[in-house]
């Protein structure tokens, strides 16, 4: 069991690198360095510096200086949790990604239960009455569910919401609550907003886990410990849950570990469409104005949320599977 | 005298059993009029090869067909003749009159030691749950009866092993394990399906001695479902054979082997190695392969692999098949020594 | 052979016929069994047709703005007249909104535009070789800022049915491009991987493992978004084509490393082996024929990902650029929730989208049954 944790605690650790360098290399792949950049800037708002300055600037950032020790001053930097200046904003690149963070993260693991609460049952239920048809309806809503891209439903969503309904269906607060600090008030306002950014997120996760729940449990329901359950004398329903679907929880756990990365993958886009105050729509911003301080921190956290999700997986697996728990026991 | 009495009630006698199982080609028979008796404290021995009906048979009668197998026919007596007869093949397989019958009446043993136990659950666990089933005892009681169990079937330290999960096992301890979960419900029926296939010899021989054991000390009724002559003539008292969904040959295991009456017994017979042959000596093997039950000869079902083949008569037309409760087989040689 | 099959029952003719089937045939004799997957074959097949003939099926210029029929709802044809069959749209009658001031177009009953095949429009070249403007069909005798507008127009007056022809070329020449570039790398690292094992085997699962915890779409997003400003309609399509296969390959690389790692256990390829055959020739005579189905199975899969990403990028405006036409451009106009009301009919492109990947999944799915028979 410390073996198995420690090799994925390795490999979480290995990942974090894996994102700080492509971060870094996304940060420095636009054309020109961040003095070019900010000199740009300022062009555009109507001062300039001098050739010396730039100069100073340059050696002050280090970016006269070879690509690696650029790259290990911006992680040691980095890890003191100094994100560097956000050009755009003209603030430390914390302060302007702010909430945006946890919102964010709520949004994700929102929508990564939503898709456990709705993939189970039917997953289950759909291998138990196989080709019933119930089973088909699933099956049509769940491959409609993968082939529409969450970003399309959105759209659909918030078309036919201000068309039928007359309101705005983005956001994650009312009016009164966007600006307002953190209070009891303003989180039930979120949790009141949270459901339909949480079930567009999580409509194509769940089409897929459903097919992975459906496959798994149909493998499961055909060894021999099934019969042996039966054989007991158990009923149906409690041969079922107890013995199959526990074991097909097991590919189902694992599935966080790419499911997760891919709904913080759809959070951006989705935030976008619905308007939601994630990171999403700053990064686009940060992007578009080559603001690459503050794009890499957003780029490089959204990394690090995901490898912890995948590391939660990992000991959420462990758990479920005595197997892993008691290797080398 | 007791011997006799006990031979003469039967526990489960099963009646013109069919099967059938509905898929997308087409109806598959896969039990075809099956009948046999088991009786009470004595063991019988069900041999064939694989694929001729052996398992659907012991399925059957726990009715734990998997879909889309059905009953389409027949009568499985549990107690026949007794005010408590009941037919299984009238309850309703999730009922819970059905399922106080698995497990409770008849406890079944599997063929994988390996998969036959899930490994989410320690042994403890599994043993428990099938021990509190079937009574009323309190969490402590079926933990103490279940290591008990554990201990009667001949495991060492059954304390320790009881907190184990299955893969923590060796193959034979895990076949034990089986044993002793069959029996938590304190059944007087116990079906074997292939109990010793999956396990070295020298474990198959302990095994073979434990069930043996068993069944002296609790008057259990074995149904030992095989394909190993070898284990036939070490267990059982009487043996049916089954060749394509159907029992082809019944008879007490001396009269099989010494004088087989179908020819599939004989080749089946002929099939087993011998300490006797001649060094060298090629073994014996049946011509061809079962055929897929959909695609049932017509005639008499053996008689395309059949080296005793009298003729048209084989091929047109099915044997009578073998009278319950008596020795025989389906096989029309013997109907023309019986004219 | 045929000698003896002709004298026994029918039986053993069918027998001998699945007997001397290579792989591919028999997977192909076991989809033709999926309905679905058939349907969508076709479906697939009409995609692709309409790509290739795109400005034959276009009725105006994707390209050409004009001002004054910005927002023009949807058309019908109407097939019947007081003549008889006589299929026309209705002309255009700009009608000002006296209170929001907004111009809007109804149909003007009065003036019937007659609709015709292989009517002449604007040039292109048909497959990309021979000039013409020859078009599938199309209006006679309109006056500027008329035409046949079977799906509106955008803002600037563009004609959303030719830019969703022009749109399927580009979205799904992109994705196939993006897939058979994923496929390359994916069958030569899977290769590698499943061929070499050891700590090649290892590295690659791991580089793997590392790219599918990655969330996609920022890192996407930081790619393309360091695209030079300066680049081509062309460089861009190759470079999204790059990044987008470049998570891609992952998946593929999985399921050909799988087929090897499975398939070197197999008896024939241990009998080819002891037979003295060359490594070369094991794999590509013994193995890829071997799963082949699979991979084609697996690619196909791995389409409509290609084209969900291609579509996001550009409706994030960090994919294509325009003048380029492509789904996701087209739907980056509908982004906007006040256009979104005024003009619904923008939506329609999402329709193709959806359309074609339900289409490659089921597809994708029928193939994987039919390529592993017992699985």
């Amino acid at each position: 069991m410390l073996i198995y944790m420690l090799r994925r605690l390795g490999f979480a650790l290995v990942t974090c690198l894996f994102i700080s360098v492509l971060t870094f290399v996304i940060i420095r792949l636009p054309p020109g360095d961040f003095v070019d950049a900010y000199i740009a800037n300022l062009a555009a708002s109507g001062s300039s510096i001098s050739v010396d300055q730039a100069a100073a600037m340059r050696h002050e950032y280090g970016l006269d200086r070879s690509v690696l020790v650029q790259y290990w001053n911006w992680m040691s930097r980095v890890l003191r949790g100094d994100f560097g200046v956000s050009m755009m904003w003209r603030r430390p690149v914390t302060e302007v990604i702010g909430d945006r963070l946890w919102l964010t993260m709520v949004v994700s693991v929102a929508a990564l239960f939503l898709t456990w609460l709705i993939a189970l049952p039917i997953g289950i239920y759909s291998a138990v009455r196989q080709y019933s048809f119930g089973d088909y309806v699933f099956t049509m809503l769940g491959f409609i569910g993968l082939a529409m891209p969450n970003f399309l439903l959105a759209l659909i969503l918030m078309y036919f919401g201000f068309r039928y309904f007359g309101l705005n269906v983005g956001g994650l607060f009312s009016a009164e609550y966007v600006q307002a600090p953190w209070s009891l008030a303003r989180a039930w306002d979120l949790m009141k907003h949270l459901p339909l950014p949480a079930a567009v997120l999580a409509l194509a996760g769940t089409a897929q886990l459903i097919r992975i729940m459906r496959a798994n449990l149909l493998d499961e329901l055909r060894k021999p410990y099934v019969v042996t359950a039966r054989a007991k004398g158990l009923t149906e329903r409690r041969a079922i849950l107890k013995y199959p679907v526990r074991a097909a929880l097991n590919p189902f756990a694992s599935s966080i570990a790419y499911l997760f990365p891919y709904l913080v993958s759809g959070s951006i886009i989705v935030s976008l469409v619905l308007g939601l105050p994630t990171v999403g729509p700053l990064l686009l911003q940060a992007l578009v104005a080559q603001d690459m301080f503050l794009a890499g921190a957003i780029v490089m956290l959204l990394g690090l949320m995901t490898v912890i999700g995948t590391l939660i997986s990992d000991l959420l697996l462990m758990w479920i599977d005595p197997r892993i728990r008691l290797e080398g026991r | 005298m007791r011997q006799t009495l006990m031979a003469e009630r039967v526990a489960l006698a099963v009646r013109d059993l069919a099967v059938q199982f509905g898929s997308e080609q087409g109806v598959v028979r896969a039990l075809d009029g099956v009948s046999f008796d088991l009786r009470a404290g004595r063991t019988l021995g069900i041999v064939g090869e694989s694929g001729c009906g052996k398992s659907v048979t012991a399925r059957s009668i726990l009715r734990i067909l998997d879909r889309p197998g059905i009953i389409s026919g027949g009568r499985m007596l549990l107690d026949p003749g007794s005010p408590a007869e009941t037919d299984l093949a009238r309850l309703k397989p999730d009922s819970r009159q059905m399922r106080a019958v698995r497990g409770g009446r008849i406890g079944l043993i599997f063929q994988e030691p390996m998969t036959a136990l899930s490994v989410h659950y320690t042994v403890g666990n599994q043993l428990i749950e099938a021990v509190r089933q079937h009574s009323a005892a309190s969490a402590a009681e079926a933990r103490a009866r279940a290591i008990e169990l554990l201990r009667e079937v001949g495991i060492p330290r059954p304390e320790a092993r009881i907190g184990a999960y299955p893969f923590e096992l060796s193959g034979g301890l895990r076949q034990r394990v089986g044993i002793a979960m069959a029996l938590a419900g304190e059944p007087d029926i116990v079906i074997a399906d292939e109990p010793t296939t999956a396990l070295d010899v020298t474990t198959q021989a302990q095994i073979l001695a434990l069930l043996k054991r068993l069944q002296a000390e609790k008057g259990i009724s074995l149904m030992l479902i095989t394909h190993d002559m070898g284990v036939i003539a070490e267990m059982a008292d009487e043996v049916a054979v089954m060749y394509l969904g159907r029992v082809v040959e019944f008879a007490p295991v001396r009269e099989l082997f010494a004088a087989p009456r179908h020819p599939y017994t004989r080749a089946l017979l002929r099939a087993v190695p011998s300490i006797l042959a001649t060094p060298r000596q090629r073994l014996s093997t049946i011509g061809g392969a079962v055929p897929h039950p959909g695609m049932r000869p017509t005639g008499c079902a053996f008689h395309p692999r059949c080296g005793e083949r009298l003729g048209a008569v084989c091929m047109e037309r099915r044997p009578a098949p073998v009278p319950p409760g008596q020795a025989g087989a389906s096989c029309f040689r013997e109907e023309e020594v019986a004219a | 052979m045929s000698a003896t099959a002709a004298g026994d029952p029918p039986a053993t003719a069918t027998e001998a016929r699945f007997a001397e089937a290579t792989q591919l045939q028999l997977t192909w004799w076991r989809f033709r069994r999926h309905r679905l997957a058939l349907a969508s074959l076709v479906v697939v097949a009409l995609f692709y047709a309409v790509a290739a003939f795109a400005d034959f099926l276009a009725t105006n210029d994707p390209h050409a703005t004009d001002a004054r029929r910005s927002f023009i709802p949807p058309q019908g044809i109407h097939l019947f007249d007081e003549n008889g069959f006589n299929p026309h749209v209705y002309g255009l009658r700009g009608v000002r909104d006296m209170r929001t001031f907004k111009l809007t177009y109804a149909p003007d009953a009065s003036r019937k535009l007659p609709v015709r095949l292989f009517v002449r429009s604007y040039d292109y070249d048909l497959l990309g070789l021979f000039p013409t403007n020859i078009h599938l069909f199309g209006v006679q005798g309109a006056k500027p800022g008329e035409g046949i507008f079977l799906f509106g127009t955008d803002q600037l007056g563009r004609d959303l049915y030719s830019r969703m022809m022009v749109a399927t070329r580009v979205s799904l020449s992109i994705g196939l491009a993006g897939v058979l570039l994923s496929l390359f790398l994916g069958v030569l690292l899977g290769g590698i991987s499943g061929l070499y094992g050891g700590w090649v085997d290892t590295l690659i699962q791991r580089l793997i493992e590392l790219l599918r915890s990655v969330p996609t779409i920022p890192l996407w997003m930081g790619l393309a978004a360091a695209l030079p400003n300066t680049w081509s309609v062309t460089q861009v399509y190759f470079a999204i084509t790059l990044i987008i296969s470049l998570i891609g390959w992952t998946d593929l690389a999985r399921v050909v490393r799988g087929r090897f790692l499975a398939l070197r256990e197999e008896d024939f390829v241990v009998a080819a082996e002891l037979a003295g055959a060359s490594q070369g020739r094991i794999i590509f005579r013994h193995m890829l024929p071997s799963f082949a189905s699979h991979i084609i199975a697996a690619t196909t899969l791995a389409l409509p990902a290609m084209i969900i990403s291609e579509t996001s990028l550009s409706f994030l405006g960090l994919g294509l650029r325009p003048p380029a036409v492509s789904w996701g451009i087209l739907l980056q106009d509908a982004q906007n929730i006040q256009v979104l009301s005024g003009a619904p009919w923008l939506l329609l492109a999402a329709v193709p989208v959806t359309v074609v990947i339900l289409a490659f999944n089921f597809l994708g799915d029928g193939l994987r049954d039919a390529a592993d028979p017992y699985g």
